[in-house]
């Protein structure tokens, strides 16, 4: 194994001394991986995200892992992942598009369980027609499985998004997966600045007694769930147990929100947030918007951007309020879904002022002057 | 250069033009400009559409995708003009006014009435390149096409540093840590192996660039009636 010292979390995301790289969003997950203290990361191909379990397993070679194998399939994949994570190691994989529905039903299972395993999503099209361009749709699918979703838009956040992910999901009161999303291509596959912390330095060891659930206990839940489980006995306390684990589960994402605040400084990000006409999105479809923004107020029109950090749990009461004063709100998004529209649709006060779209997928970007025409057409 | 430069870059599977883009973005930062890179193509196959897309600027740059609206074309096969092998029809869409296409190939190519009334309107400068053959002729492999293309670059327009661009050669080529497509380390290696050492593949690609950068023709659109003769000078951009 590779030598390195063990810092606070603090020291590794704040004051340590960055070096600025110039790599892929694939290659960021490399270094953030390189400086988590991974025991193990098990990997299965697809594009796009491929090259980030690739060089996952170039840093194994090094000496940065403990254990890094390839497994059968996605569903053997997140199997695996689990089985490890109820194991007590600290455990890392990603996958993306297709691989994120083969594997669909480990995800509840992972966040039922408790487990606290570190997953990257990068996003793809989901046939049918078959594409591997970038689109979020499977997003959508996700966000009622139990894990922590954060939305990365670039390299850089993908980088600090994975590290402070562990973090986050090996918090006592938390303890559930983390999914760190990012649009494949878009970010994976393009070349961007990116400040790193020092290579020799990395985060403290899991520590699986920080589990809220006893570790591989066959005799108690979540393991005892699975080798016994409650729907075997239909009788009332075997459907009590189940509610309350799941809602256990979903308080337990709700106890992020502290972590996320003070790791990732909020659930959201504004930018001139009293504007008039407010685009509200998430991932590259935020990069996109930063552009149209500039471009609005160059050519005299107010408007302000909010980025959404955190998927679930679900910025609800920041929306509210940030939303309150705006006269419209656009949503520019990357699948025709349009799924983020319906989360700020839920929660706006007024939701007749939330416009959704402009929407793009099957691969294509997203040009900047498309969000522009829809500030214009609002300003009018 | 004081302004955002979008370059679009279309070729096909195999030419390097992933590999041209790397090297140009690398250069750009190197120079201590903004730089954003990211290719774009399907499964991953020889002889299929690629493109790329260079983005440098003063300034952070947000974009992502690809460049819809370019100032610089650099079409790397003319199969991308003349069989459509590109994303988008025609090859010079959403050309900026002013904007500037370098073509590979060895004579200009019989490009349709209403593209070159379009490409006139939009006062387009048209270069030409025999990019592959200065690539086989002085790197004595086709595979050095991508090197001539940035060369021709250089000679059209005024983006990076020869030293950045030569340093962030070095850097693609030399060292173990990059990170390449089966397909493309692949390529990797037939590069290397038609070279004694790296130092000798930097040095010739070094020199492909240069004669690439003398070797760019203008296109005299005023001459079309008579056959599309090119204006017979080296042009600086």
């Amino acid at each position: 194994m590779i030598q390195q010292k063990v810092v606070e979390p603090e020291h590794l995301f704040f004051p340590a001394e960055r070096e600025k790289m110039f790599i892929t969003g694939s290659e960021a997950v490399k270094e953030a991986i390189k400086r988590a203290n991974v025991d193990m990361a098990i990997s299965y191909p697809i594009t796009p995200q491929s090259e980030s379990m690739h060089l996952v397993g170039d840093i194994y070679a090094e000496g940065y892992l403990r254990e890094y194998f390839r497994g059968e399939n996605e569903f053997a994949v997140m199997s695996a992942v689990a089985g490890a994570s109820m194991g007590g190691v600290r455990v890392f994989t990603a996958t993306g598009g297709p691989g994120t529905l083969r594997a669909f039903e480990i995800f509840s299972t992972w966040a039922g369980a408790r487990l606290p395993i570190v997953c990257g999503f990068m996003t793809r099209g989901v046939n049918s027609p078959l594409t591997i361009q970038p689109d979020t749709i499977e997003m959508a699918f996700m966000l009622d499985t139990g894990i922590i979703m954060l939305h990365a838009e670039n390299a850089q956040d993908l980088y600090e998004m994975i590290l402070k992910a562990f973090v986050i999901a090996e918090k006592t009161d938390v303890h559930i997966p983390v999914g760190v999303f990012v649009d494949g291509f878009f970010v994976t596959h393009t070349r961007d600045k990116v400040e790193v912390a020092p290579p020799d330095i990395k985060l403290p060891p899991y520590d699986p007694y920080s589990a809220p659930v006893p570790v591989m206990d066959m005799e108690n839940v979540p393991v005892r769930q699975m080798r016994d489980p409650f729907v075997m006995k239909s009788n009332f306390i075997s459907y009590a147990a189940h509610a309350s684990w799941q809602q256990e589960v979903l308080a337990a994402a709700e106890r992020a929100r502290k972590y996320i605040y003070k790791y990732l400084g909020g659930l959201v990000e504004a930018e001139n947030a009293d504007a008039d006409i407010l685009v509200i999105t998430s991932g590259t479809a935020a990069s996109q918007s930063r552009e149209a923004i500039a471009q609005a107020r160059q050519a005299g029109l107010n408007a302000g951007l909010v980025k959404i950090k955190s998927i679930r749990p679900f910025p609800a009461e920041e929306i509210k309020e940030l939303t309150r004063k705006a006269k419209a709100v656009i949503v520019p998004e990357f699948n025709r879904a349009g799924w983020l529209c319906r989360e700020l649709k839920a929660v706006v006060e007024d939701n007749t002022k939330v416009l959704g779209g402009p929407r793009v997928f099957g691969g294509m970007t997203m040009p900047p002057e498309l969000i522009l025409s829809e500030i214009r057409r609002c300003a009018k | 250069m004081n302004k955002k430069i979008y370059i679009r870059m279309s070729g096909l599977g195999g030419q390097g033009v992933v590999t041209a883009a790397h090297i140009l973005g690398t250069a750009a930062t190197r120079d201590g400009k903004e730089s954003t890179v990211n290719p774009f193509f399907g499964a991953e196959k020889r002889l299929a559409p690629t493109e790329s897309y260079v983005r440098i600027s003063p300034e952070r740059i947000y974009e992502k995708g690809e460049v819809l609206f370019p100032n610089i074309i650099m079409i790397f096969h003319p199969d991308v003009i003349t069989l459509g092998k590109c994303y988008t029809m025609p090859f010079f869409a959403g050309l900026q006014p002013g904007g500037k296409v370098l073509i590979n190939a060895d004579t200009p190519l019989e490009l349709n009435g209403d593209d070159l009334e379009e490409l006139a309107q939009l006062n387009a400068q048209i270069f030409y390149i025999p990019a592959t053959r200065i690539a086989s002729e002085i790197g004595g492999t086709e595979l050095s096409t991508n090197m001539a293309m940035l060369g021709g670059l250089m000679g059209i327009a005024d983006l990076v540093s020869y030293e950045a661009l030569t340093e962030s050669l070095q850097e693609r080529f030399s060292g173990g840590k990059f990170v390449a497509s089966g397909t493309t380390a692949a390529l990797d290696d037939i590069l290397k192996s038609k070279y004694e050492k790296v130092a000798q593949l930097v040095e010739k690609n070094k020199e492909v660039i240069e004669k690439a950068a003398a070797a760019v023709k203008r296109y005299d659109f005023n001459s079309q009636a008579e056959g599309g003769r090119e204006i017979n000078s080296v042009c600086c951009g």
